[in-house]
């Protein structure tokens, strides 16, 4: 791999003619309302714009994003992978192995130090000097550092590199944390979800790649364009909750008839996440369509926020287990007891200070 | 025993007239003025709407029968929470204006001098007062410095901690770049997440409806056993003394 390819090489690998390939950009031209002048600086710019590399790290993880990312279904990942972009070091679907592949990784971060992507699935464990988490005989924590450094932006996958997810809920004992506290001087782009949707990587990639810069991120750095709103602002569900329609309990009629499964504890209304509208598997289906509540698994530690079918979070301080409303109750419960001792002492004191004013 | 004097300095000859002390003698001041009293009940009826309504969100009623398009309850209950909240955040704004442009006692929610030593000294005879271990209150005109600082750590902090919380939830409904994103959406992240605010806030409501029980029950006992009137000063804005002992 001395020269990384272009845009152009790659098609013409991919059996596209010349001809087709300087149609393509006076169309692209005219579609873009650009005059005839412009296709060939667009074809020169196809000849001559490089793909843009692509490191992706595992650390400490499940590879369900990897799994969800190669379902894409517009782009499909095969465009992504072998045309868009040059994956040149991907531990799980790369060809080569061992020393070789590791060989790759020195070589690409040598090579296109400050202009590659540098995408992490997975987190890092902090906890004995990253020892839990091992790749090529030295911990994660080292490897992303290293990679990090020279990157041009981050993108952290999943939700085990944006929050931490299921290897950092409590007690967290690899002390794993997500990536922004490790990767402090870069733009991270978070696309959180366990895992996120398919369309949803690809689509961020291709922006990257379309515009050349990061996609406008919120404030806690995950792009607008897929997590600006809740499930519930877009479930298909939605007029029952506002009708006051529930499902009380698993197959009772209003599960039947498909209604809210607010009761039942979906997390719809506090999870940012494009399922509603991209939904899974090319728009088939997604999990409040198939009939249970949204779990959350998009948002910063969904592990810690008690079952999956509440609606409400267990406190877990000071040796409670209780939800907000049941500590409530009992704390204005106790505090009326005190009021109506209080209320009876003040009787009975007012009582006898009457009796001592009247003697 | 109603005076429309408001501070009224009378010398109470008690023995020879050479040895007779001043004392201050009040038998009715005007203390809560006509913006103060409205805010208050604007305020009382849009907090039980807000916990009742509040309280069905988060455990709603059971389900409605017939056709989605014949039902709108949810729809009804968010609609009175937000209203009732943009109230009661409107009248609290108004409040702090008043605190600033109305008479002492509308400061004294917000500012407890808590600096002071007599202060203290004093909240400490409201403690023992409460506790059965003094016999005779003292008199205020205003707030004693107990009351003060329930106020202050009760409603104020209370309320504002509500009317933060409760907006930058319902930023996430206006969307973001909503004013209410703008302003508030920051709350969010620094709690953790959207559903550990939604946690704060209930925990928020049963740290207001706590206060409420034990105001409404010290308004009605101090009513009775302290030497000043409560609950109908808030009404008409005169505080009246049963006694024209010295403080």
């Amino acid at each position: 791999m001395s020269q990384i390819e272009t845009f152009y090489e790659v098609m013409r690998r991919q059996g596209i003619t010349r001809r087709s390939f300087l149609k393509y950009c006076s169309l692209t031209a005219a579609a873009l309302g650009l005059g005839p002048t412009f296709a060939p600086k667009i074809a020169n710019a196809m000849e001559t714009k490089e793909r843009t590399p692509v490191i992706w790290l595992h650390g400490l993880e499940c590879t369900c994003c990897s799994e969800s990312f190669i379902r894409s279904a517009h782009p499909l990942v095969k465009d992504v992978v072998l045309s868009m972009i040059s994956l040149d070091y991907d531990d799980t679907l790369m060809a080569s192995a061992g020393h070789q592949a590791e060989a790759l990784l020195e070589e690409t971060i040598q090579k296109y130090k400050g202009k590659y992507i540098l995408a992490v699935e997975g987190n890092p464990p902090l906890n004995e000097d990253g020892m839990f988490c091992i790749i090529g005989g030295k911990p994660f924590l080292d490897q992303l550092k290293h990679a990090a450094k020279d990157a041009a932006a981050v993108i952290a996958w999943g939700s085990c590199a944006s929050w931490g997810c299921v290897q950092a809920a409590r007690p967290n004992p690899t002390q794993a944390v997500p990536i922004h506290k490790v990767i402090t001087d870069k733009p991270i782009i978070k696309v959180p979800g366990c895992p996120p949707i398919a369309e949803v990587m690809t689509g961020v990639i291709t922006y990257m790649l379309t515009f050349g810069r990061v996609p406008e991120l919120d404030r806690q750095g995950r792009p607008k364009m897929f997590y600006s709103q809740r499930i519930h602002d877009k479930c298909y569900r939605r007029p029952h909750f506002d009708a006051g329609q529930f499902v009380e309990e698993w197959d009772d009629e209003g599960a039947r008839k498909g209604y809210c499964l607010y009761k039942v504890g979906c997390k719809g209304p506090t999870t940012y996440n494009a399922c509603s509208t991209v939904r899974w598997n090319e728009g088939t289906s997604f999990p409040i369509q198939a009939g249970h509540g949204c779990i959350g698994c998009s948002e910063d530690g969904f592990w810690d926020k008690g079952s999956f079918y509440d609606r409400l979070t267990d406190i877990h301080q000071f040796g409670i287990e209780q939800n907000a409303d049941e500590i409530g109750t009992a704390v204005a419960g106790g505090v009326g007891a005190a009021i109506a001792a209080h209320a009876a002492v003040s009787a009975i004191k007012r009582a006898q200070h009457k009796g001592d004013q009247d003697s | 025993m109603r005076s429309t004097v408001e501070d009224n300095e009378v010398g109470i000859t008690q023995g020879t007239p050479e040895t007779a002390p001043i004392i201050r003698q009040q038998t009715a001041v005007y203390v809560y003025e006509a913006p103060l009293r409205l805010w208050h009940w604007v305020t009382v009826f849009s907090i039980i709407t807000l916990c009742v309504t509040g309280y069905f969100i988060g455990s709603p009623l059971p389900t409605m029968p017939g056709e989605a398009s014949d039902n709108f309850v949810m729809g009804y209950i968010r609609f009175a929470h937000f209203s009732a909240g943009y109230i009661v955040a409107v009248a609290f704004i108004g409040r702090i204006y008043w605190a600033f442009v109305g008479n002492s006692h509308a400061r004294e929610l917000f500012l407890p001098p808590m600096w002071k030593a007599t202060f203290w000294r004093e909240a400490f005879h409201e403690v023992r007062w409460y506790l059965f271990l003094e016999k005779i209150p003292k008199k205020y005109i205003g707030h004693n410095p107990l009351g003060q600082l329930a106020m202050f750590f009760f409603f104020v902090l209370g309320i504002s901690f509500m009317i933060v919380t409760g907006f930058a939830l319902y930023g996430e409904g206006l969307g973001q770049g909503s004013w209410a994103d703008q302003l508030f959406g920051w709350v969010i992240p620094a709690m953790g997440q959207s559903q550990d605010v939604h946690t704060w806030h209930h925990l928020g409501m049963w740290y207001l409806i706590t206060f409420v029980m034990i105001h409404v029950y010290v308004a009605i006992r101090e009513d009775i056993m302290s030497r000043q009137s409560l609950i109908s000063t808030m009404i008409g804005g005169w505080r009246m003394f049963k006694d024209d002992k010295p403080d």
